[in-house]
């Protein structure tokens, strides 16, 4: 699809502001396909256009639509299996038994986009009843995208999303058949709660995470932008919790507020003293 | 050293559909074998058991689930996994291929992530 350098300058900087994630010069071949439907839907014959439409200011929620389309909602269940199972196995042993007394873990699942990754983790849980009798476990998931977390709020998957990383047996002890959907089944979505909620923004209210899982979505943020929301992430997280990226993530000279746990690799740790840092939240 | 590359041997009535199952799954380092009915591609597993085969469900001569059933019951050096690739997608359809012995399914149509996918969760990819 057409559309002028300008057009596309002014469309990456709309997503960067309202979202952090940043189009880069090779992937702004994204901004044809991802806004294609939303012109066909609006009858707007093209970018330029739309970008003339954005700069009347005359339609808010145009402005919504195009940023929703724009945000990359690329997830899967299980991604990276071997690091999410290191996460789930490991470094939530190491974790219980930090909190056996109280037998509480929060999880936040920071850009989880339609709900995947909070899904895993819920069915993670669900598959070892005896290890987790008794405990307390909250898993949320947070997306910038309404839509995203709608879709996550239902929990109901296409043929090809569900398909993604998720084993047969799983999907049929999890989910009940809807038509050409698949919807995670009551009792495991009444484990999890979603909210929108922005990286860049204060941490969402509630008990401080003891594990934040921030997968493939700091990549696309710029360095400042990034370094923000790590900088929310510590302010939240508990002082011994654990901050997941995803594989091929670094946060090596990104920040002073996160160390790279020596034991759990992939896994880092809040640095002495930053844990929980920026705000005191009440349980 | 080269990576040991894995076999499978695609199983569906569809010329069109192993053609891409196999370029798909040549992209995933898999060689390929191919079989138009159930019945040659047990013979195919007696001469040479793949790692895994996909398997079609309605197909002539002998079914998928015709095709899993018999070969629990022929003696191989080793037991290929078993991918279920059909347009069955019921539920019901699932579980019985479950309880026939099958270790994945995936519903058609498929594309190159879902085979992928699959593949993986099979420690295959």
């Amino acid at each position: 699809m057409e559309m002028s350098p300008v057009a596309a300058r002014i469309l990456g900087t709309l997503l960067e502001e309202r979202s952090g994630q940043q189009l880069a010069a090779d992937r702004r071949w994204r901004i044809g396909t991802a806004l294609g439907p939303l012109l066909r839907r609006r009858n707007i014959p093209s970018l330029d256009n739309l970008v003339a439409i954005l700069g009347s200011r005359g339609d808010p929620r145009l402005l919504d639509e195009v940023v929703e389309a724009l945000l990359n909602n690329e997830t899967f269940f299980f991604r990276d299996r071997a690091a999410f199972s290191l996460l789930t196995d490991q470094a939530l042993d190491m974790l219980a038994r930090a909190r056996a007394a109280e037998r509480s873990l929060t999880i936040w699942s920071a850009a989880c986009s339609t709900g995947q990754e909070v899904y895993s983790l819920a069915m993670s849980f669900a598959a070892q009843p005896e290890r987790w009798a008794g405990w307390r476990i909250e898993i949320l998931g947070t997306d910038v995208s309404r839509a995203a977390i709608a879709q996550a709020r239902i929990g109901r998957y296409s043929q090809f999303e569900i398909q993604r990383g998720l084993p047969v047996m799983q999907m049929m002890r999890c989910f009940d058949q809807e038509g050409d959907h698949w919807r995670v089944k009551p009792s495991l979505r009444g484990r999890v709660a979603f909210t929108v909620h922005n990286l860049l923004d204060a941490p969402p209210p509630g008990r401080r995470p003891d594990v934040v899982l921030c997968r493939n979505v700091l990549l696309y943020f710029a360095t400042e932008k990034r370094r923000i929301a790590l900088d929310r992430i510590a302010g939240a997280i508990a002082p011994d919790g654990v901050l997941m990226l995803g594989a091929g993530e670094t946060l090596l000279g990104q920040t002073d507020a996160f160390v790279a746990d020596e034991e759990l690799r992939g896994l880092y740790r809040p640095r002495e003293g930053y844990g929980g840092a920026a705000t005191k939240r009440v349980a | 050293m080269g990576r040991v590359m894995k076999s499978c041997l695609v199983v569906d009535d569809s010329k069109v559909i192993r053609r891409v199952a196999r370029h798909i799954l040549e992209t995933l380092d898999f060689t390929v074998a191919e079989a138009g009915d159930g019945r040659e591609a047990l013979e195919h597993c007696t001469v040479s058991t793949p790692d895994v085969v996909l398997l079609d469900w309605n197909m002539p001569v002998m079914s998928g689930i015709e095709f899993l059933r018999a070969l629990g019951t022929t003696p191989l050096p080793r037991r290929p996994k078993v991918v279920f690739c059909t347009t069955e997608n019921s539920a019901g359809h699932i579980r019985a291929a479950i309880d026939a012995g099958a270790d994945e399914y995936v519903m058609k149509p498929f594309d190159r992530e879902t085979l992928e996918s699959k593949m993986q969760i099979m420690g295959l990819a």
